[in-house]
């Protein structure tokens, strides 16, 4: 039988064959390299700190070297005192700043503003720090847990500000009108009606936020400093996971070491649960819509 | 009504008015009868967006307690029209306007006027049903008064059961009063939108294409509804379709290229239109 005219040679169909299989597979290795690191990172937190985590880790304060047992308790705690308090600077004047973007600023000014916030988003987290210590703790000749929360804190405002901005906006239009044609006043509307309706959207923009901070070390080293003890006082330094793992981790004991791993692995989940909350309201808001 | 006017004003407002541009099509005839009370009283209204004019020298009197049917192709103003008479335009940047335009007897463009108070007493239904959607139907109906500052829970009740009763949706929602407004379905969401705003008293409704988006039988009950919202309220209803306009309205104004072509009553503009422009609209030669 004569070869049809729109069928391709054997050979050639051959080839191209071979070629779309090994594009395809290139593509493949490619994916897999991009999130290879993120399980390496946490196979390598998992075997050298899963071993060191104990009761005591989560309930005992740092021990000196060459005695048994310690944690990080007041690290955890510390991590989680920095992280209210920075949501406390980074959250209204992040969402206030959103708001202001979204619903009142004019073209023009928008335009400068958001072109700051992206500036200051790629600002050097240690130069934070360095600021924060001229502003907060030269004048008050001490370390402070106000100093390393509000450090944290200006970090997230541009973060918090541009998602804040981006969620109202999708607020369609005539939410906005169909309440204003109700004479409700615009502050009103836009409280009880646009960020109420964007509110999901504000939470994981703050719970992201948060997330990139919680590992911050640069900013608290000049500002919290890094505390053995318990902290009973916000005036006083005050010990945070990225701290003591770094603090842990140029020393040059194993069992330190040991604990640096383990305090890795617990700011790593805590990151995690973060993000794995962030993707779990994501979901209710797309089935919600 | 108490804030009228200059002797000037009122020996104007005797005269009958004219459909502008085309003075000559309009006939005094066709128009409102002076012994009837006026809701709007629009004088050579002329809008801007930047700087394109998108209304032209519109003088048109809305009689009160009826149904006004807005007509004309897309891009003609009409849409523009029906959102400068509840100040919707307030908040687009780079509108501006000249003429007067009142509501009873009120400026509504006037210095010191709020646009809150204004479209309290001007509510306004859109084209796409928009109920909030993190409300619950009644929360929906009373979001307007509780943000006004009615907190008391017998006159909510009430106010709730009568918006919608007026908007022909109370016996369809009555046991579903704490679902989201947004389970319902279209037409029944357009009527929720209804009766939200009939609940704050309003003594003007707006309706900018409400029936666009829905499908006969919806259509057929929000056009029944406006027949009974006539006794209470003055209705204007932005139209694409001519058969909407002829079966629900008294009056329809017919324009074009932001200009007032004709207006009159409804069954003169369809059956015998004055102007070659609305008889070749209406008979559906363009637009």
């Amino acid at each position: 039988m004569d070869a049809s005219p729109y069928l391709p040679t054997p050979e050639y169909a051959r080839w191209r064959k071979w070629k779309s299989a090994a594009v395809t597979w290139l593509l493949v290795a490619c994916a897999l390299a991009v999130i290879a690191p993120l399980f390496l990172v946490i196979y390598f937190l998992v075997a050298r700190g899963a071993s060191s985590l104990d009761w005591n880790f989560f309930t005992q304060l740092p021990k000196p070297t060459g005695e048994v047992g310690g944690g990080m308790a007041n690290a955890i705690v510390g991590t989680l005192t920095l992280l209210v308090m920075a949501a406390a600077v980074g959250v209204p004047f992040g969402v206030f700043g959103g708001i202001y973007l979204a619903e009142y600023g004019s073209d023009r000014a928008n335009n400068w503003i958001r072109f700051a916030a992206d500036v200051l988003n790629g600002v050097p987290s240690i130069v934070w720090g360095m600021v924060v210590y001229l502003l907060l703790v030269v004048p008050f000749k001490t370390f402070s847990a106000y100093a390393g929360g509000v450090a944290l804190g200006l970090i997230m405002v541009p973060l918090v500000m541009r998602t804040t901005e981006e969620v109202l906006v999708l607020v369609p239009q005539s939410y906005r009108e169909a309440a204003l044609a109700l004479g409700i006043a615009r502050w009103k509307v836009i409280v009880v009606i646009v960020v109420r309706t964007a509110l999901k959207g504000i939470a994981t923009g703050v719970i992201v936020a948060l997330a990139r901070i919680a590992g911050e070390t640069a900013p608290l080293l000049f500002t919290a400093l890094g505390n053995s003890f318990w902290s009973h006082n916000l005036k006083e330094p005050i010990s945070a996971l990225p701290l003591q793992i770094f603090a842990y981790s140029i020393s040059a004991y194993d069992d330190w070491h040991r604990q640096a791993w383990a305090g890795a692995l617990v700011l790593m989940a805590l990151i995690l649960a973060l993000n794995i909350t962030v993707r779990v309201m994501s979901r209710d808001r797309k089935s919600a819509s | 009504m108490s804030t009228l006017p200059e002797t000037a004003r009122a020996s104007e407002a005797a005269e009958p008015i004219r459909a502008s541009a085309t003075p000559a099509t309009a006939s005094p005839a066709d128009l409102p009868v002076e012994a009837e009370e006026i809701a709007f009283e629009i004088r050579n209204f002329s809008m801007w967006y930047g700087q394109r004019l998108a209304l032209q020298d519109v003088t048109i009197r809305i009689a009160a307690r009826k149904v006004t049917a807005i007509i004309g192709p897309s891009g003609c103003g009409k849409s523009t029209f029906i959102r400068a008479l509840n100040r919707m335009h307030d908040l687009t940047p780079g509108t501006r306007l000249e003429g007067s335009l009142k509501h009873f007897g009120e400026n509504l463009y006037g210095p010191g006027v709020e646009a809150s108070v204004v479209r309290r007493r001007v509510g306004m239904v859109f084209q796409k049903s928009n109920p909030f959607p993190t409300m619950s139907i009644a929360d929906n109906v009373l979001v307007g008064l509780r943000l006004n500052g009615v907190h008391d829970r017998g006159v909510l009740q009430a106010r709730l059961e009568e918006s919608l009763r007026m908007a022909a949706l109370w016996d369809e929602v009555k046991d579903l009063l704490n679902r989201p407004g947004t389970s319902l379905s279209g037409g029944q969401q357009q009527r929720l939108c209804i009766a939200r705003s009939l609940a704050v008293q309003p003594e003007t409704l707006l309706m900018d294409e409400p029936c666009s988006a829905l499908d006969p039988i919806a259509t057929a009950k929000i056009e029944e509804l406006i027949q009974t919202l006539r006794e209470r309220f003055t209705v204007v209803i932005v139209t694409h379709n001519m058969q909407q306009a002829a079966r629900c309205s008294d009056r329809t104004a017919f324009f074009y290229m932001g200009r007032l072509i004709e207006y009159g009553d409804t069954r003169n503009i369809f059956t015998n239109p004055g102007n070659p422009q609305t008889e070749a609209y209406v008979s559906g030669r363009f637009g």
